[in-house]
């Protein structure tokens, strides 16, 4: 498995995202660039300029027409992704941390940043698919976060709840019509920042990434915790492979405390769990900093890394990937088989 | 209002036990009076005589006065009984004489017991004694638990205690696996952990005192309450206990119900404790020593073990730096002879470990511990050895340009290796030589290893004849490496009588980074180790006794062989390892990495004796890891020779029984899974379904189904090189 390493970013990465036929790879750094690429063979494509912060999050429709970026410029900007004209800004008192856009695209949710007297909000814009049309210029809904501000969120299926990943270590669901909560559990260590909440591709379920050094796999209608997966580092980033049952987790130790402790490795590795049995399988190394972000292709052949080290590396899986099976996922498949 | 109802003043509530409990006691003046018991029962004649001599002796806690002494006479023998009240000047005097004063020994016979006037009044009054002795009840006899059950698991395998977090826990030995708990208990222990010599009891520390843990239950077994103890140490045989607290204990004057010390401990700082009963057997007072100048001037360092035990309990004793050394017999806990042993200049001591019970000199019937001085008033530096209780000095050496020295002794008695640190006449370079002393040999001869370089570390093979040292390569000024260390093995030379020939040589490794030195309790495997290093934390395992090709002996005097095949078996790492201790048995090395020294990647690593790794694990805020030392093994000589002997075939057991766990635990883990696997497919089943139907109340479609991509997906890729770009000027 040899990677491709993209090196078009001059700051530490913030966020990758594969479109849905996984052949283009969108990545945000701290540089203000908003790239793409092509997960085939890591030719960048282009880039989206017109933010004045440092981005901090993107976003793809499901028909790869319109992106979605937020920044700490206090904006949110929808580009046409073929042209890479931008077609709308919102501006908020403070910096965004997260957008995401719903399953059918009809929806764009956004997490704000609680700072200089404002408190964490998530808000949800409704999104014209077309790069033509105008865009409404003010949110459908604005969840304010009153105790713990939020720090992720993600769509749930068919756009009826929203998840809300907190910096207490809990998630919450709130309804997405009322903006009522209707459940919080702490599911992480209290006040370990959520770092990441990436969906299943049905999102019946979730997996989690908290700075308490564990992942949980979680059902998203009652926010119950499926599956825990323990490492030994802070992470940033977990997603969820498709075709196999893998969940890929990122971090390492903060780049802060890299000097502060010893020299050596930092552990700035991606780490495969089983999804289902929670063991950890293997590790991939390369990075040079800790794992900011991960994403898996949608069709399970690959997935991309971005760090703090300013690299994306995109990684297409091997043969040897797709035979690894447990003795167990063996014999039950030749029973399904028979 | 309050419902309220009209109490009887007549009405008869016995409040005795109020009125008495809160009485004024006045003062009546009797304060100032002690009654003293156990005098000598003397004629009229010899009465003033006696009054004289108690005058003198109590005299000590303050003035008496000599007109208030009452001495009754019985009328009928004529002769006085046997005690007598006396008057002090103020209150003070007579509580500090029933303090301090009370179990005077006035001479062989008679021990005084002084008691206040008043507490005879409040404790002796009428119907607080029964007249008629009614003996107490007899207590019903309850079986204990067994405190060396662990040692009859049927595997034979070691338990180890861990203090990790907040958390204390004892576990057993599972190899590669995680090991598996007998007990772990959350706020165990408030400073640290420490197993007794023989494995019995687990020790934790609090600020109220000691508590032993023990018994499959790990019941509390006893509880010392010592205020604010800070060290703990036992004696070899676990009869004893000595606690240690810098604050010297303080007795309130009136000692609340139940107060577990006595007067006696009064500005103590050290209790020996008995631990069977569980009472104090003797208190200390820390000897003062002049405090040490420069930068942990104010922070005295204390010497711990301070008593040092022999190796039968027998004897306990300590140094009074620079004068004496002090050795106290058990179980009376009074000095040997009544007076410490006068050693001008001692510095400190160590007694000989066990008495070997080989030898050609003649059998040793006393205990020896070795000492040694300073220069000091035109005299050499001096190592000795002394024999108790006959304190006879057996052995002395002379020494000359000693700037230190410390007293080895290997761990069956049979020698003791002085390693003396010495510096040439200049002072400008310092050197090492050790010297070796056969004790079991006749007059103790002496044999002496020099070196050029400065030994850091040493270590005796246990019950073996071989060592292990590190030198150090001398620092280079302003360099910012450490210097490097130079590991050097000794083993005696063959001899043909079969006798313990010279040390030599066996090999030197240079340039290396080590600093400790851990022998296998069985003797033969060695590992050295750099350990609180933050640069390099690696292991050697070296076999003394390698059973394969005969490695190159080439320090080794021409035509000599030495009792040695050394080999290096294999080298290990411990990222930041602090600590490294082998199981009482010598089978498995745990090498852990405690938080109270170093902050990050705390844990422990477990090795097999071969050194491969068996099992790593991280664990946040890991303190301790302690091996569960187990007690001298019961069998004769014989019966071990014979399972010896044998051993393939108990190893044959051994390995069926491991391969029989292996495939019960792969069992276990593949219906583990599988269950895991059906509960996921069947949860994943469920909620496709309700995400279905809930599609349909949406009027969603189904998702956009992902045509299966089969064989992939053909990317082309057009790249266009330039190979060559000429330029060519055309007219």
């Amino acid at each position: 498995m040899r990677p491709i390493l993209l090196q078009g970013h001059e700051r530490s990465l913030t966020q990758i995202k594969y479109n849905r036929d996984g052949d283009l790879i969108f990545s945000t750094a701290k540089d203000q660039i908003v790239s793409v690429w092509y997960s085939a063979n890591g030719e960048r494509l282009g880039t989206y300029s017109g933010h004045q912060g440092a981005l901090w999050t993107v976003d793809v429709n499901p028909t790869t027409t319109l992106l979605a970026t937020g920044a700490a410029d206090n904006t949110i900007k929808i580009w046409d992704v073929q042209t890479g004209r931008c077609l709308k800004t919102w501006d908020f008192p403070t910096a965004v941390k997260r957008v995401e856009f719903s399953e059918d695209g009809t929806l764009l949710l956004a997490v704000t940043e609680m700072r200089m007297g404002y408190l964490g909000t998530v808000v949800v814009f409704p999104i014209v698919n077309d790069v033509n049309a105008p865009q409404a210029d003010t949110p459908v809904l604005r969840i304010t976060f009153e105790q713990s501000k939020g720090t992720v969120a993600a769509w749930s299926a068919l756009n009826k709840h929203i998840v809300v990943g907190h910096e207490d270590g809990s998630v919450s669901l709130y309804d997405s019509k009322t903006g009522e909560q209707l459940a919080n559990e702490q599911i992480h260590e209290p006040d370990m920042l959520i770092t990441d909440i990436q969906m299943a591709p049905d999102r019946t379920y979730f997996v989690t990434a908290s700075k308490d050094k564990s992942a949980k796999l979680v059902e998203t209608s009652t926010l119950k915790v499926l599956k825990t997966y323990a490492t030994d580092t802070p992470l940033n980033s977990a997603a969820i492979t498709a075709k196999k049952d893998f969940v890929i987790l990122g971090g390492g130790q903060e780049a802060r405390d890299v000097t502060t402790t010893s020299a050596r490795e930092g552990r700035f590795e991606a780490r495969f769990f089983h999804k289902i049995f929670e063991d950890e399988i293997g590790r991939v190394r390369g990075h040079f900093g800790p794992l900011n972000t991960v994403a898996c292709h949608p069709q399970g052949t690959g997935y991309a890394s971005g760090g703090e080290d300013g690299y994306v590396r995109v990684h297409h899986f091997d043969q040897p990937y797709f035979d690894f099976m447990y003795e167990v996922e063996k014999m039950t498949r030749n029973q399904q088989i028979v | 209002m309050a419902p309220s109802r009209d109490y009887d003043e007549d009405e008869n509530i016995d409040f005795s036990d109020l009125v008495e409990q809160f009485e004024v006691r006045l003062d009546e003046g009797l304060d100032k009076f002690v009654v003293v018991d156990g005098c000598p029962i003397v004629t009229d004649e010899q009465k003033p005589k006696l009054i004289k001599v108690l005058c003198k002796r109590l005299g000590e806690a303050g003035r008496i006065n000599v007109d208030g002494i009452f001495m009754p006479v019985d009328d009928a023998t004529g002769k006085t009984s046997g005690y007598c009240f006396l008057e002090y000047d103020t209150p003070e005097q007579a509580l500090a004489a029933c303090k301090r004063l009370n179990g005077l020994p006035l001479d062989k016979k008679h021990t005084l017991w002084i008691n206040k006037l008043t507490d005879i009044e409040q404790y002796g009054r009428e119907g607080r004694i029964q007249e008629e002795f009614v003996p107490p009840p007899e207590k019903q006899f309850e079986e204990q638990e067994h405190l060396r059950s662990w040692l009859s698991d049927p595997q034979a395998r070691d338990q180890f205690a861990m203090y990790r977090g907040d958390h204390v826990g004892v576990f057993w030995n599972k190899k590669k696996d995680a090991p598996e708990p007998a007990v772990d208990r959350e706020h165990w222990t408030e400073s640290f952990i420490q197993w007794s010599p023989q494995g019995t009891f687990l020790t934790s520390i609090h600020a109220q005192g000691v508590q032993l843990w023990g018994g499959p239950s790990w019941k509390r077994i006893r509880r010392f309450a010592h205020p604010a103890v800070n060290l703990v140490d036992f004696s070899p045989n676990e009869g004893y206990l000595v606690t240690w607290s810098h604050r010297p204990i303080q007795i309130p004057e009136i000692l609340p119900p139940n107060f577990p010390l006595s007067a006696d401990e009064d500005g103590k700082n050290f209790i020996i404790w008995d631990v069977k009963t569980g009472k104090v057997v003797r208190s200390f007072a820390s000897i003062d020593e002049p405090e040490t100048p420069g930068p942990e001037k104010g922070r005295k360092k204390i010497q711990w073990p301070s008593f040092k035990w022999s190796s039968d309990d027998k004897y306990v004793a300590r140094c009074v730096p620079g004068q004496a050394i002090q050795v106290y017999e058990t179980p009376s806990m009074t000095l040997l002879g009544k007076k410490s042993i006068k050693i001008e200049g001692v510095v400190d001591f160590e007694w000989q470990p066990a008495i070997p019970t080989t030898g050609k000199g003649k059998p040793q019937t006393e205990q020896l511990f070795a000492y040694w001085t300073p220069e000091m008033n035109n005299q050499t530096a001096r190592a000795g050895l002394m024999s108790i209780p006959s304190k006879e000095i057996v052995r002395t050496r002379n020494l000359v340009n000693v700037s230190d020295c410390k007293l080895h002794w290997q761990n069956g008695g049979k020698y003791l290796c002085v390693k003396v640190d010495r510096h040439t006449k200049t002072k400008k370079s310092n050197y090492t030589s050790l010297e070796f002393f056969r004790v079991t040999e006749k007059d103790i001869p002496v044999e002496i290893v020099e070196l050029k370089q400065v030994v850091v570390n040493f270590a005796w093979e246990p019950k073996g004849d071989r060592f292990v040292f590190i030198t150090i390569d001398e620092a280079i000024a302003g360099a910012a490496v450490a210097p490097k260390t130079n590991i050097h093995f000794y083993a005696p030379e063959k001899t043909k009588s079969g006798a313990i020939g010279e040390f030599s040589c066996v090999k030197i490794v240079e340039k290396k980074n080590h600093n400790a030195i851990y022998w296998s309790p069985r003797g033969r495997i060695v590992v050295v180790a750099t350990v609180h290093s933050q640069q390099s934390f690696d292991l050697d395992f070296y076999d003394f006794d390698f059973e394969g090709e005969k490695q190159k002996q080439e320090h080794a005097a021409p035509g000599k062989e030495l009792a040695a095949n050394l080999l290096l078996m294999a080298t290990g790492e411990h990222y930041g390892v602090t600590d490294v201790e082998w199981d009482p048995t010598g089978r498995y090395v745990a090498t852990s990495a405690s938080a109270w020294k170093q902050q990050s990647e705390n844990g422990y690593h477990l090795f097999d004796f071969k050194g491969a790794v068996l099992r790593e694990e991280p664990i946040d805020r890991f303190k301790q890891f302690l091996w569960r030392p187990r007690p001298p093994s019961l069998l004769s000589k014989e019966e071990m020779k014979k399972i010896r002997k044998n051993l393939r075939e108990y190893s044959k057991v051994f390995d069926e029984e491991d391969e029989l766990e292996a495939t019960m635990a792969n069992k276990e883990v593949v219906e583990y899974r599988m269950r895991l696997l059906t509960e996921w497919r069947n949860w994943r089943e469920r909620v496709t379904e309700e995400l279905m139907i809930d599609r349909e109340a949406y009027g969603w479609k189904p998702p956009v189904e992902e045509e299966p991509i089969e064989d992939g997906e053909v990317v082309e890729e057009i790249v266009e090189e330039v190979i060559m770009e000429t330029e060519e000027e055309v007219e």
